[in-house]
Formats: structure tokens, C-alpha cells, sequence
């Protein structure tokens, strides 16, 4: 006979009130065509799909644009400000996004550095309490700086994002300590954004009991985006469900596993 | 003045006088449903669209959403 194992009880994932079922959150960027992007977000498993707002090619018309491919009613359209070097900037392309009609949310990012593409932690801040007195709910995309992130709280953002390492660098989460440490001080959801190049890389994040990752690189520039798309599904279901597990204590020395008694004489 | 010149994402357009912000998405060929306009550095509700009449040395920014991540 065999018995059923129960799933651990896992907390509904909310954003600002908004429940999503998938700790995944993937980006639409740099896929080789739209086909692969909309087959591989379908593998992904993800819910909320972060879009960016760019003039539209008065040379080239309609099709370039991304609704064009991807169902709005069936994905959270999640807009960002990536490119933006200023919080007026910033503020500038979240009031164009949120005029799109889909939804208040923002993915915030205020550059301040173009080779590292490392947030400009002052710009953030002021961006971050603008658009919230403005009725935003912003989620911050920030260093792994536990004082940034509490003052992203303070400010009233939904969500903080810090990096696991650069956007589109894949090198993974380089410093798993500071986003434990970010995870245990703040109250909003902490969702790790950018540098999670392949699937351990995500489950390794998952374990530090954050609450989701946002990625695009690690599934656009996969050689199978599609596939790379379901391990990652599967990574990050495993991460998470391994932090609630509650891993072994690390140990110094080796502890048999096999009965120490018993043994031939 | 029977034309104007406006700025339109960068680019110099010659248009009539008096053409509204809709008039000229139409001219462009473009959905008012899938773009936001930015008229003179102020958003224009897609409703406002085709009361919003254009001056000479406007600049109007039309965007939409891409691929981003």
C-alpha cells in the first residue's frame, strides 16, 4: 500500500493583495522569435510577464509591438522602466505604462551604471515614493542592500527585487546571505530579479526562502528556451519546496548513514 | 497656416492644421488600443484623443509595450 505524501503548506503567494499561483516570473526580451518566447512563457508556467515601453517605429507599424503575440487576458502584464537612467525618467514610463490600461503595477528600475546596469539606489528611492503617493504598486528592482530594501519598504513599494547578480549575466546568486537576510527583515514579498543563469541557479535562490524570481536572459538565450523554461519550473517549485522542507545541518565531519552496530565480527 | 510641423517620436512630420492626436495615429496607420500618446510631455487618455488638436512645434511621443524583461 502506498500512502500519498502530503505537499507541504505553502502560503498563498500575494502581491499588494493580488494572489498569483506561480513563484515564476519570466521576462519577454531577447527571444529569437515570438513563437519560441510565447511557447516557452506557456513551459514557464508563469502568470505575471514583465513588459518594457518603447517608442513605436513609425517605419516599421503594428506587429513589433508585443500584444501582438501575447494574449493580455491570459498573462499579469508586469511593466517596467528598464532603460531609465533618472527617477524622472522612471516616473515617466510608469505613468505611460499604467495609461495602457492593464494594471497599477510597476517593475521599477532606475540604472545607474550602463556597464553593470546597477540600480542608482537614490534615483530608486525617490522614483519609489512618487509612484506610490501616485497610487503605484511598486516592486523594486534593487542591489541585494538590506538597508535599500527596508527603505524600499518604508516607501511603500509592494515588492522588493533584489538581483541574485547583473541583469543578463547568468552568474547566478552571488550572495546567498544578503538575500536570506533581506527575506528575514522585510514584511512585503521578496522576489530575486535578474543573474539566474540555469536551474540550479534558481533552485538555490528558491531555497533561501524568497518568495519568486523574475527571469529572461537565463530562458531567451537557453539553446532550448522551451525546455530551459520547464526545468525552471521545476527548479523553482523544488527550491521552494526544499526551504520549507527545512535542509539537514551542514557538518564538519562524516556521520554514518548505515547501522554502526550489526557489523561482522 | 494650412500646415504644421510636429515632432513625432523623433522624427519631423508635416500635417495639416487642426489635425487632432487621433487624425494623426490614423495617418500612421496605428491602433489607438495598443499605443499610449504623450502629448507635449502629457499623457492624452485614448478618450481625449480626438479632442486634443495638434499646434506647429508639437512634440508627440506614441509608445507601446515590447519585449523587456
Amino acid at each position: 500500500m502506498t500512502t500519498a505524501v502530503a505537499a507541504p503548506v505553502d502560503p498563498p503567494f500575494a502581491i499588494a493583495g493580488r494572489t498569483f499561483r506561480s513563484r515564476l516570473m519570466v521576462g519577454t526580451g531577447k527571444y529569437r522569435d515570438h513563437a519560441t518566447m510565447v511557447e516557452a512563457i506557456e513551459a514557464s508556467g508563469a502568470e505575471i510577464v514583465t513588459v518594457a515601453v518603447r517608442r513605436v517605429d513609425l517605419d516599421r507599424r503594428n506587429e513589433q509591438g508585443i500584444l501582438y503575440h501575447l494574449d493580455p487576458r491570459r498573462f499579469f502584464l508586469l511593466a517596467n522602466t528598464a532603460g531609465c537612467y533618472s527617477a524622472d525618467d522612471a516616473v515617466r514610463y510608469a505613468r505611460l505604462a499604467r495609461e495602457a490600461g492593464f494594471n497599477e503595477f510597476i517593475k521599477l528600475e532606475v540604472i545607474g551604471d550602463p556597464e553593470t546596469l546597477l540600480p542608482d539606489t537614490e534615483g530608486l528611492l525617490a522614483a519609489a515614493r512618487t509612484l506610490v503617493k501616485e497610487g503605484f504598486q511598486v516592486l523594486a528592482y534593487t542591489n541585494d542592500d538590506l538597508v535599500t530594501a527596508l527603505r524600499l519598504e518604508d516607501a511603500g513599494c509592494a515588492a522588493v527585487m533584489p538581483l541574485a547578480s547583473p541583469i543578463g549575466s547568468g552568474l547566478g546568486l552571488l550572495n546567498p546571505y544578503t538575500v536570506r537576510l533581506i527575506k528575514r527583515r522585510l514584511s512585503v514579498p521578496v522576489i530575486v530579479d535578474a543573474g539566474v543563469g540555469t536551474a540550479s541557479d534558481a533552485c538555490v535562490t528558491m531555497e533561501q526562502g524568497v518568495d519568486g524570481i523574475l527571469m529572461n536572459t537565463a530562458l531567451a538565450e537557453a539553446r532550448d528556451p522551451v525546455l530551459m523554461a520547464r526545468a525552471m519550473r521545476l527548479a523553482v517549485d523544488a527550491g521552494r519546496a526544499a526551504f520549507l522542507a527545512g535542509r539537514m545541518a551542514r557538518r564538519e565531519v562524516a556521520v554514518p548513514s548505515s547501522p554502526t552496530t550489526g557489523l561482522l565480527g | 497656416m494650412s500646415q504644421i510641423r510636429i515632432m513625432v517620436n523623433g522624427q519631423a512630420k508635416q500635417l495639416a492644421n487642426e489635425t487632432s492626436l487621433l487624425g494623426l495615429l490614423q495617418a500612421l496607420d496605428l491602433d489607438p488600443r495598443l499605443v499610449v500618446v504623450e502629448h507635449n510631455r502629457r499623457i492624452v487618455r485614448r478618450g481625449e484623443l480626438g479632442s486634443t488638436a495638434l499646434a506647429d512645434g508639437d512634440a508627440v511621443e506614441v509608445v507601446h509595450f515590447v519585449g523587456g524583461g
